[in-house]
């Protein structure tokens, strides 16, 4: 049983991004499909739900974000509904529904990071990369610039608390910030590919 | 393999034992099998495969060895708790969630030594014949992921993993799943709903452990990275060796993160009560910042009451007679500070000295809380975002000094009342910051604000009423 996807595309409504420039629109393709069901295998037999996770990072980490299509796509490989794969969507915060900047920088600021200058160092990081800190929110955690290159997201603790302050560019993890470091990492990934 | 060098800057300090860390730094050594291997890797597990499960599980509860996940409950008995007579599948969880503010040890083994973990967890396995397991991580490690499912394989091509593991009959198969950047995942259940595909929302207790019902409503044993690198370890030396090391009710060693105002923070491997907490700051954390001295001490990961340094604790001499001590007095085992009223969790120190606001350190906590609360029990859906409201109004300047009192009396109606220990993990600070920084909290209220309104309604509302001065 499917729910209309208009409803489904009210509920999920995305705002548009400057980010979205950097990675490619969502696209059901065979290679898709095919890792799609390489991940639901992993999991006991008639347990095609669990890989709703899976599938989810495996759409984010290429689109950027999770959209009202891929949200129908996923609930139709894993053999649910789209109103409960929107309901996974909407509860983690490690799942986008807006697409982020081409380097997405989450900037720790939970007690230990706090206690070695994370807190200004956000604050510093959006001067940095032209974000208004007062975009940041709990309800739009995640700000991007105006040419798409950069978004910033506040997060909870990373575990590397010994080594604060704690960001996260990407994929990695860099340890032990200050400004002048957070200055020569934003000129580095300026001129990355 | 033969001495052990580690990279400039990061070699143990002399009091450290280093046995789960052994590798972590260490000069020349990669994730790979090979090197693992050199190192006497999978000899354990070799041991192990030929025992009976029955003979593992005696063993590890001989041990006495405890979860490093926060709860400290013995790995041993825990075991016990699949049902006897159970025909279902039993599955086995790593619970790599590792989010605690202040918890920073998992994150080193899965990076740095993931071998050591996979053969842990295939004797765990063995242990309680789960023939299919998981480890759960967070998604905030994206690298470790990687290096996970990079030494999965490799242990599968060795024959460490898969069909009949070194020619013994046993099948395992270990998969990694991925979390999406959610605390309340590394509760137990929270996690198996996760991987279930639902919303991870913590389950209603009883059953108290997931070994009775848990993963797709089978069996189900959750244990902490560390935990199942510790089990390799009671197999390696035996259990009653294990147990013969450190504090005679958590033996062992333990992995202590030090975050803070310290001159060394970092990663300390220790043997379980061998030192105290006062050895720990100053010894091998090198003491408080210049010019500065220590003011208070979160002992085990941001849900442990904090404690003064100035505060006057009752210490037992070995005569029974009592005598009086400090936090630095106190042996890091993970019992000791749960007799001052702390606990010491996952062994995550957050130090703070007298250059910081605790009303300011609690507000942070508050956020953190008010953040992660999965929103299910109403007290601490509610009650969350309640006391962020209080505490950042006293760190402003707006409060009065009722407010204080409400605080903590917020904190009190949602500890005890709430489907998880998430309920006890964001009251505890609050309970513990508003008692013993009571007058802190006090300096930065004002009478008067208890008649200012505190949103543009209630101004516009009271215009009339209140005075702005
Ligand atoms: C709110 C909450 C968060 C938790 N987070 C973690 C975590 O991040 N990592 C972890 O290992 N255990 C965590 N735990 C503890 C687990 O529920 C569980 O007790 C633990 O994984 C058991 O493993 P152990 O027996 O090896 O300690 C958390 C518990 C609660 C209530
Ligand atoms: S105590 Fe909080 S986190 Fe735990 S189940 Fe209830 S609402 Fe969720
Ligand atoms: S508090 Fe920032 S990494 Fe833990």
């Amino acid at each position: 049983m499917k729910e209309q996807p208009d409803a489904i595309a009210a509920l999920a409504a995305t705002n548009p991004s400057p980010g979205e420039k950097f990675y490619p629109p969502f696209q059901v393709t065979p290679e898709l499909t095919k890792k799609a069901k390489e991940y639901i295998a992993m999991y006991p037999e008639g347990k095609e739900l669990s890989a709703v996770l899976p599938l989810i990072h495996m759409v984010q980490e290429k689109h950027g974000y999770i959209c009202p299509e891929s949200v129908i796509w996923i609930a139709d490989m894993c053999n649910s509904t789209p109103i409960h794969v929107q309901g996974i969507v909407s509860f983690y915060p490690g799942i986008r529904t807006s697409c982020p900047g081409k380097w997405h920088i989450r900037v720790c600021h939970t007690i230990a990071c706090a206690l070695s200058g994370g807190e200004e160092l956000l604050a510093y990081i959006c001067e940095k990369i032209g974000i208004n800190p007062q975009a940041l929110t709990n309800e739009h955690p995640i700000a991007v610039s105006s040419d798409g290159l950069w978004s910033i997201e506040a997060v909870e603790c990373l575990a590397a608390c010994g080594f604060g302050p704690n960001l996260m560019v990407n994929d990695a993890l860099y340890s032990q910030m200050d400004r002048a470091k957070v200055d020569a990492l934003i000129a580095q990934y300026s001129n990355k590919a | 393999m033969s001495e052990i060098t580690y990279k400039p800057g990061r070699a143990p300090h002399p009091r450290e034992t280093r046995r789960i860390f052994r590798n972590i730094d260490r000069v020349g050594y990669d994730p790979s099998i090979e090197c693992f291997m050199k190192d006497g890797g999978y000899e354990t597990l070799k041991k192990a495969v030929a025992m009976e499960p029955a003979a593992i599980i005696d063993e590890v509860k001989k041990s006495g060895l405890r979860g490093r996940g926060g709860a400290g409950f013995p790995t041993g008995v825990k075991w016990t708790f699949i049902p006897k007579g159970n025909t279902k599948p039993v599955y086995l969880v790593c619970n790599c969630d590792e989010s605690e503010p202040g918890t920073f040890k998992d994150r080193f083994i899965v990076h740095q030594d993931p071998h050591q973990l996979i053969e842990g967890m295939i004797i765990a396995c063995y242990a309680v014949q789960a023939h299919y397991a998981i480890i759960y991580m967070r998604e905030e490690f994206p690298e470790a992921a990687k290096i996970v499912k990079r030494a999965l394989s490799e242990a599968e091509k060795h024959h460490f993993l898969g069909k009949n593991i070194l020619g013994s009959g046993y099948d395992l198969k270990i998969i990694l799943h991925r979390g999406a950047g959610a605390y309340i995942c590394g509760e137990e259940t929270g996690l198996i709903n996760s991987i279930e595909g639902v919303r991870p929302y913590p389950r209603i207790k009883p059953p108290f452990f997931p070994a009775a019902i848990g993963l797709y409503g089978c069996p189900t044993i959750v244990n902490n990275v560390e935990s199942l690198c510790q089990v390799r370890q009671v197999l390696m030396r035996g259990g009653e060796a294990y147990a013969a090391d450190g504090a005679t009710r958590s033996p062992g060693t333990r992995i202590i993160g030090v975050s803070g105002d310290v001159q060394r923070p970092g990663y300390y491997e220790i043997i379980s009560g061998s030192i105290t907490y006062g050895e720990l700051l100053y010894d091998l954390c090198g003491g408080p910042k210049p010019g500065r001295t220590f003011k208070a001490i979160i002992p085990g990961g941001a849900s442990a009451k904090v404690m003064r340094c100035d505060e006057v604790l009752k210490g037992r001499n070995p005569d029974g007679s009592v005598r009086k001590m400090t936090i630095f007095d106190v042996p890091m085992d993970l019992d000791s500070i749960a007799q001052h009223g702390s606990m010491s969790g996952s062994g995550g120190v957050i130090v703070m000295d007298d250059s910081r606001s605790m009303p300011e350190m609690l507000r942070n906590l508050n956020r953190f809380f008010a953040w992660e609360s999965c929103g299910q029990c109403t007290p601490c859906r509610e009650g969350n975002p309640w006391m962020l409201k209080l505490s950042t109004r006293i760190c402003q300047g707006k409060a009065a000094p009722e407010d204080v009192d409400l605080l903590k009396s917020v904190a009190d109606n949602i500890c005890g009342r709430t489907v998880c220990a998430f309920g006890e993990a964001c009251a505890w600070p609050v309970q513990a910051f508003t008692t013993k920084f009571r007058d802190e909290f006090l300096a930065l209220t004002r009478p008067v604000n208890a008649m200012k309104p505190h949103n543009p309604e209630t101004a516009e509302a009271r215009k009339y009423l209140t005075r702005e001065d």
